[in-house]
Formats: C-alpha cells, structure tokens, sequence
C-alpha cells in the first residue's frame, strides 16, 4: 500500500475519532456541554492525537529502519565472490538496489508480468534486454548473484510494507479506541491536549537541535576520516592547493591557506565597501533623514538583501568584471588580466552587505535612547558632535556585532565568488588577481565525478569543518557583544 | 490674565534675564503654550508648577529652543535673553544652548567615563587651554554638582555606574561645567529618594549665587522651599507668576487656590 494512502488513512480515522469522541463525551454529559470537564473538542481532539501520532510515529520509525534491515539482510546474501575485485560491497549493493527498482518499474509500466520479475533466473541477457527496453537503464549486463539478491530485496520490501501497513492501521484503531474510553464527562482532556501540544512543540525544537548536531557530526566523522588518509598538519600549513582526479592518492597537494587567503582578502575587500557605506546609511537613516526620506529609503536599501546572490554574481561576472578590466587591464593601468579578481567579487560582495550592516545598525543606533542626544544638544553640541561622541560610542558594540555578523555572510558566500574571483588558489597580495575561496572549492571538489572515499572529495568536508568552526567563532563573538550591548540600556 | 500684584515690584531688585512675550507652541495642531508672558530674572530660582500635561516641560524647552529638535513643534512670539531674541535668525541654537544649559527629568550620563561626562562640554567649547587646565574645570564642577567627595576616587568609572542620585548631581555638574548663564531644570527630582533629593535642593540654592535657575517641579513643598518666584501653568496659559511666599500663602487667582489646595491636580 503505498505511503499516501496510509497516512490518508491514518488521517481518516483521526477525523471519525474526533467526531465520534466530541458525540461520546456530550452523551455522557446528558447532552449539556457545561457538565463536561472541558469544551467538547477537547475531548474530540484527544481522541484525533491518540489515533493519529502513535500511528504516525510507528510508520516513520518503521520506514528509517526499514531499509537499513533490508540492505543488511541482502547484502549478507551476497558471497564475496560475487563482488568483483576493482569494486566494493557498498557499489554492489546499490547495483542490486537500482536492479530491484528497475524490476519493480518495469512491472508497473506492464513490461513484465510479477511472475516473471520474481521468478526470471534462466536468462540474464534476456532480463537486462528487458529492463533496457522499459527506460530502466542498467549499466552491464545483470549477473546472477545479483539478480537473485535484487528479486530477495524486492520480495522483502513488499512484505514489510503489508506488515508496516497493518502494524500502523491497528495502532491508530487501538489509540482511537482507548481515547474513546476516555471520552468520559470528568476526563480531563483539556489538560491531555494541553500535554500533546507541548510535546508537539518540544519535538519541534528537538528536531531542529538534533539536525545541526547531525550535520555537525557528519562533518566531524567525514573530516576524522579525511585526516586518516591525508595529514593534518599538511592541510591546515599547506601552501599550496592542487587537488589532482587522475592519480589516486599521494599526488595532490590540499593546503587549505591559499583558500583561507583567498576568503580572507575577498572578505577584507567587502567589508571595506560595506561597512562605511552602510554605517553612513545608518546613519543618514536614523538621525538626518525625515521620516518621509526614512520610510521610502530603508526598505529600498533592505531589497538589496532579497536579491539571489546569483544574480550578484552575474552582475560581477558581467558588469563589474569588465569594468574594472577597462580601467586596471591592459588598455589601462595594465595590472588586472581579466575580468574576474579579489577585487571584481570583493566589490559586488560589499555591495550585497550594505543592507545588513545599515539595517542592522540603524536600528541599534535607533535604540540609543533620546534623552542620551538630548544631554548632549543641551549642553550646547552639534548634530554631528552629539553623533560622533555620544550616539557612536553608546552604538558601538551593537555595530561591531553587526559588522561580525556581515563578516561570516561574506565568509560563506560562494556564487559570487564563483561566478566573479575565478576559481585560481593562489597566494597574492595583489587585488587584481584571480582568487577562490574555501566555498567555492567546496562545490568543485564535490560536482567533479571523484570518488567519495578519495581524499581529493574528503577534503570538502574538512573544508566545510574549518569554515563552520570560523563562521561559529565569528557569530558567537557578535551575539555576545551585541547582547552584552542590549543589557545596557535596559 | 496676570495682574502683578504691587508689593511684587518692590522686592524685585535683580536684573530680568529672559524675557518673554505673547509665546504660542503648537505641536502640530495642538496648542500647548497660549499667550505665555514671563519675566525671569537673573540669580533667582524660579519654580513652573501645575498640573501634568499643562505644558511646563514645553515651556521650558522654548527657552534654550531644544524644541527644535522636534519635528511637528512650531514656537511663535518673542523670547529674549539679555534683550536678544533667541529665535532670531541670527542666533545659533547651538550657541544658545552653551549659555542656557539644560537638566533632564531622568538622569543621563552619557555611556562614558566620570570624568569625560563633564569635560564632554568644555571639550567641545575649547573652554580648556590643557590637560591640567581641563582637569581644574573638571574638580570645580563636580565639586559645585556636590558630588566630588563621593567620585574622586574613581573618574575614569563609567558614569552610568553611579546611583541615580549621584547620577542626577552628575548631570548638574556637567551642566555647570559648560559655565552656563542660565540653568534649566525639568523636574531633576522626581526620580531620586528624599536624601538625593535633599542634596540637589541644596545644590540648586547654591547655584542661585550665580545663575538664573528655572526649574520644573511637581512638588509643591520643592517649590515653596527652593524657589523665591514662581510660576502657575495650567492648561498651557500662565495663571499666576509671583513672589513664591505671596503664590503660596495669598493666591490672586481661583484656579491656583484649588491646584495648591490640592483641587485640581
Ligand atoms: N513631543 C510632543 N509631541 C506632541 N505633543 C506633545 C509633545 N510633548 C508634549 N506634547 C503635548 O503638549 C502638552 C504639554 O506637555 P508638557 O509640556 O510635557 O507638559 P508638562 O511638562 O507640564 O507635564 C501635552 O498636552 C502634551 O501631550
Ligand atoms: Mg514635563
């Protein structure tokens, strides 16, 4: 039974358990809401959660072990002859996977008949024809092992599902029915419901939690297991960055400075054009401009901040780049060879910040309490005297914040880089020069066809490890400062 | 409206040191201050009470225009000091506001050092010629706000550190740090205990050697004890503006009767 019909089903018995709990418990009232402990929905409701969620819970756990029993059971089918040497169990196995998919489809499509996709084991040449024919693309011909285990696999699977598929449906029958004996005037439902929906909540807070900490994880295991094959000290003081693809092992050269150098420069280079630029926004914004000027300016400098960072990239890939290539490159100064530089995406880069930095410190400086610039005109000081020595200092740890906050944005951006420093690790000093970032070689160790035990696709991990450790610094130092800020004034 | 009595002009001997004349303030189409005629003179405490919202805060921030940084209020008439009108084109608020300093309600040391809250005035004035010089205005003034004993020890402590006594004191003595002719007062009390609020009397009344003070106030027994004149507002006209004794013990007007009676309030 496929997945959607046994939610629906689910689903079903929830909404005839509310209606059926909501009846129950106003009979058992006489009829007279006001003699029930709670509101009747209540009582409808508790009925609805006990049939719904333990079902529910049941076919997700169900359907995340599901799979890893399967492929553990099949797989210990497999003999080690039947894995040939310049493979592994793991490439086997998913061979046998899409082996069972394509069976299954090309039954669905009416190719084969169920018999023959379970029974076929005389002619493989025949099968592979077959599954060839249906659109299911199998890359050599099927060998026996393999089909034996991909007819188990799919044998398996459908099993289960009829198990899962019963196992869920009672559950929800046994919830609806113990809720409904509940149904009672003096159950408390209210306070049930009341317990579920802050479980709801709590679970939804866990998940988010526990998702950063799996990601976190698979970062730490991927990036443990790239140090096995290649040593650390290499790749954090390395100075040179050639990953090779052809030669496996030992030939590639992963220093990860070249590209910190890079992220840092283009970074520095942003950051140079955002944080005046947008600091003086701010400052026009909350302290010159009328309230007019404020409300039509503010939310064109915030769309800024709702443009795809593609699109940024494109303007530095096309506009930008040539642009500086006229005035620096050869027909001009002569120092920039093309059109992609630190300078090219350092620039577009600064460009997208501005809104960060002015949005977020034109509301700290808004935060700065009048009666501070009072003090300060009625002592006898000017607009930009009470700015610059009253209102910046009392602002400045919140825009230091803000700036930190625009710094790891820059720290993690990567189309723009891609598409407008180039994609040469090298270590320079000149802005003109082509550079990449730890991002943008994120993406190109990962979109080449390596292989994924290989270091030269390890290394991403790492790269995104030490990324994610200086991005984490870097936000946990501004909320720091900026709540250090906040207590200020309060 | 406001009749002198005779006895007043008697016991006036001090020079006026603003003047002011048929003064409206709107605050957009509210018409907070209406026909406003006052006299306030030099080396005298003058107390504005009234009720709340009867535009005394208003008023007062007319006399050293900080209502200009104030969008949607509008001042007509005349106000002048030592004879000049100080809406006059001529004038710069920012100078105006060196020579008519100003104390706020609530307390507000900047988020600086002690000591930089009070050289903030001098500093932007060039009233120091050096360091020892600055440091000399410094002393003096936190001694005239009568909270040096207390801070000496500790200059470079942020500002905002202290209580809200010594903060207000605090704020006074930057005030005077910038040598003021004039001090404003809008109710500097009303967030400080009866000790705190003890020593800024005693503060003010020391200040009236040399200064016009003008100070805001809800206490009837503030005004009566620090004040020699005082002004009655009520809903933004002046009812009543005398000797203080004279406006406490024998008021002219019906209305000032009832708010000192504790009538209207
Ligand atoms: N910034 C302002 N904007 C608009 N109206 C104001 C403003 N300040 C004061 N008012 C109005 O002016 C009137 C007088 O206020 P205020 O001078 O503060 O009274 P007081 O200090 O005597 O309590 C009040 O009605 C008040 O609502
Ligand atoms: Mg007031």
């Amino acid at each position: 039974m496929p997945i959607l019909w046994l939610v629906l089903i689910v689903l079903a018995l929830g909404a005839v358990g509310y209606i059926l709990g909501r009846q129950r418990a106003m009979a058992s009232a006489g009829g007279d809401a006001r003699h029930l402990h709670s509101l009747p929905s209540y009582y409808g409701s508790n009925v609805a959660i006990k049939a719904v969620v333990p079902a529910l819970v049941l076919m997700v756990i169900w359907l995340l072990v599901q799979p890893v029993y399967i492929n553990t059971h099949v797989s210990g089918m497999l003999s080690e002859t039947a894995i040939p040497d310049n493979s592994s169990r793991g490439l086997v196995m998913s061979e046998v996977r899409r082996t069972a998919e394509g069976l299954s489809n090309a039954v669905n499509q009416g190719l084969m008949t169920e018999e023959f996709a379970t029974s076929a084991r005389a002619d493989m040449a025949d099968v592979t024809q077959r599954l060839k024919d249906a659109g299911q693309i199998v890359t050599s011909e099927v060998t026996q092992p393999i089909m034996r285990a991909a007819q188990e696999y799919r044998v398996l699977s459908s099993s289960l599902q009829l198990y899962m598929s019963i196992a869920v449906i009672l559950l929800a029958l046994l919830g609806a029915a113990w809720g409904l004996r509940e149904s009672q005037k003096d159950f408390r439902a209210r306070n049930t419901v009341e317990f579920s929906v802050r479980m709801l909540l709590i679970g939804a807070a866990s998940i988010a939690i526990l998702t950063t900490l799996g990601i976190v994880l698979s970062l730490v295991f991927n990036t443990i297991e790239f140090f096995r094959l290649y040593p650390a000290a290499d790749f954090f003081f390395g100075l040179n960055w050639a990953p090779s693809f052809s030669g496996r092992g030992g030939s590639s050269d992963l220093g990860v400075l070249p590209l910190l150098w890079g992220t840092l420069y283009i970074s520095i280079v942003a950051l140079a054009v955002a944080v005046p630029i947008g600091l003086f926004a701010a400052i026009y914004l909350s302290e010159y401009a009328s309230s007019r000027v404020r409300s039509v300016a503010k939310p064109m400098l915030e769309v800024l901040a709702g443009i795809p960072t593609i699109v940024y990239g494109l303007f530095a890939l096309l506009t930008v780049g040539p642009m500086l290539l006229k005035v620096f490159g050869d027909e001009g100064l002569g120092i920039m060879q093309a059109g992609t530089a630190v300078m090219t995406a350092g620039l577009v880069m600064g460009i997208m910040l501005i809104p960060f930095v002015s949005s977020l410190s034109d509301d700290i400086i808004n935060a700065v309490p009048q009666s501070m610039r009072d003090g300060s005109y009625g002592l006898g000081a000017t607009k930009s005297e009470t700015i610059k020595q009253v209102v910046m200092p009392a602002a400045l740890p919140g825009i230091v914040g803000a700036v930190l906050l625009a710094a790891s944005r820059a720290i993690g951006e990567t189309m723009i880089v891609v598409l407008g420093a180039g994609a040469a690790a090298r270590l320079s000093l000149n802005p003109f020069e082509a550079m990449t970032t730890v991002t943008a070689k994120i993406v190109s160790q990962l979109t080449g066809d390596a292989d994924f035990a290989s270091p030269e696709a390890l290394v991403a991990f790492a790269l995104g490890m030490t990324l994610f450790v200086i991005t984490l610094g870097l936000n946990i130092f501004a909320l720091f400062i900026v709540r250090k800020y906040r207590e200020q004034y309060e | 409206m406001y009749d002198a009595p005779a006895s007043e002009q008697k016991v006036t001997q001090n020079t006026t040191k603003i003047a002011a004349h048929k003064v409206q303030v709107f605050y957009g189409d509210t018409h907070a201050i209406k026909d406003v005629d006052v006299q306030i003179e030099d080396k005298t405490v003058t107390a504005f009470i009234g009720p709340s919202g009867c535009g005394k805060s208003t008023f007062l921030r007319c006399l050293n225009r900080m209502n200009d940084t104030i969008d949607i209020c509008r001042v007509e008439g005349d106000i002048l000091l030592d004879g000049e009108d100080i809406y006059d084109a001529k004038v710069d608020p920012v100078q105006l506001r060196a020579k008519v300093g100003m104390v706020f309600q609530k307390p507000n040391p900047f988020p600086k050092s002690i000591y930089d809250n009070i050289a903030y005035g001098p500093r932007i004035h060039g009233l120091a010629k050096n360091k020892a010089d600055l440091d000399e205005i410094v002393e003096k003034s936190l001694r005239r706000g009568a909270i040096w004993d207390e801070v000496k020890d500790r200059l470079h402590a942020p500002g905002t550190g202290l209580s809200g006594g010594q903060q207000q004191r605090l704020c006074i003595a930057r005030a005077v740090a910038t040598e003021p002719e004039v001090l404003l007062m809008d109710e500097p009390c009303s967030a400080l205990d009866p000790i705190a609020t003890g020593q800024v009397e005693e503060l003010i009344d020391e200040l009236r050697e040399n200064y016009s003070v003008v100070i805001v106030t809800h206490s009837m027994q503030q005004a009566a004890r620090v004040s020699q004149k005082t002004a009655f507002f009520h809903l933004g006209n002046l009812v009543e503006y005398g000797e203080t004794g004279q406006i406490f013990t024998n008021p002219v007007d019906k209305r000032t009767e009832s708010y000192i009676t504790g009538r209207i309030g």
